[in-house]
């Protein structure tokens, strides 16, 4: 799967929890800063499963937005 | 009421896991009959829910296995395409003095009874989580609560459960799911037939008799219900934990 996609997937994921605007969600944007909590982490990533199709099992800490995008891309 | 939803129950063949999936059953939910063992148990089950006019559906499954519990949950989802209960309540025993205990005495019981309740949870809540409710009820004991010599094994892994609970409460309260034990006491089943009337732990009961699955059920349905408690443990044991 594209970086694109990926990154385009995570933006509207975490705009629709949070209310960002979609353009502020950068690749360097932490999750923290992003106000995604590591709890919250858990529903991101598995709205992100049925928006890609993907099993996402994430066994390491993912920081930034450029983190996760990596770490599906590599799937 | 629970009509329309889906329970899963493990351990569901025979003795507390079969009332539990009655009881829920007559209360209108539909039963995933998970079980081990006995698959003529198992069936029998099946067809006693399904008299009471709800879905019912067997699954042979070891839920001390990560990968069972994974392949477990993707087909119950396939069958029932949600689970709104899920009850922990396959268990095994293996007494014995600490001096004398086995390591696969210890470790087969710590197995099943504790990272089987993990391994489900682990499993079923993504699908409660996206659909942000549930209701997850493990089955303790009150041997985890006030210990039993000659249970080191058990009572660590209800112990365990306990914890377990209480940090999955915390940790999917934000997703609306409630985690909730019950610590049954001594509960006439097979796996207390060995202990007769006359036993002196009898006399330590405070209501002086054993209790019935359907008791411990009573509780497992109520907490199905209760949409306000969680990390809770409610013991059902005739008062010997007090």
């Amino acid at each position: 799967m594209d970086e694109k996609t990926i990154f385009d997937a995570i933006r509207e994921t975490v705009a629709e929890r949070t209310d960002a605007n979609i353009d502020d969600i950068k690749m360097e944007s932490t999750f923290r800063e992003l106000g995604i909590d590591s709890l919250d982490t858990v529903e991101l990533l598995m709205n992100l499963e049925d928006k890609l199709g993907v099993t996402i099992e994430v066994d390491k800490k993912l920081e930034t937005v450029k983190d996760l995008v990596d770490f599906i891309a590599a799937l | 009421m629970l009509n329309g939803k889906v329970s899963v129950v493990t351990g569901a063949s025979r003795g507390i896991g079969r009332a539990v999936a009655l009881k829920l059953a007559s209360l209108g939910s539909a039963i995933a009959v998970v079980y081990h063992g006995n698959s003529e148990k198992a069936e029998e089950t099946v067809r006693e829910i399904e008299s009471l006019g709800v879905k019912a559906v067997s699954y042979k499954a070891d839920v001390s296995s990560y990968e069972e519990a994974k392949e477990l949950a993707k087909r119950i989802r396939e069958d029932f395409s949600r689970v709104d209960i899920l009850v922990n309540n396959a268990g095994i025993v293996k007494d014995g003095l600490i001096a004398m205990m086995s390591e696969d005495a210890f470790d087969s019981v710590i197995d099943t009874n504790l990272k089987g309740t993990f391994n489900m949870i682990r499993h079923f809540c993504p699908l409660m989580i996206r659909a942000k409710s549930g209701r997850i009820i493990n089955i303790s004991s009150v041997s985890g609560m006030i210990g039993n010599a000659g249970q080191a094994n058990y009572s660590a892994s209800k112990a365990g459960v306990i914890g377990l609970t209480k940090s999955a409460a915390k940790e999917l309260a934000g997703k609306n799911i409630t985690v909730n034990a019950v610590a049954p006491g001594f509960i006439r089943t097979d796996m207390t037939e060995n202990i007769s009337d006359d036993n002196p732990l009898v006399q330590m009961i405070p209501l002086r008799r054993f209790g019935e699955t359907d008791e411990v059920a009573e509780a497992v349905a109520f907490l199905a219900e209760a949409s306000y408690i969680t990390g809770e443990v409610i013991r059902v044991d005739g008062g010997i934990a007090m």
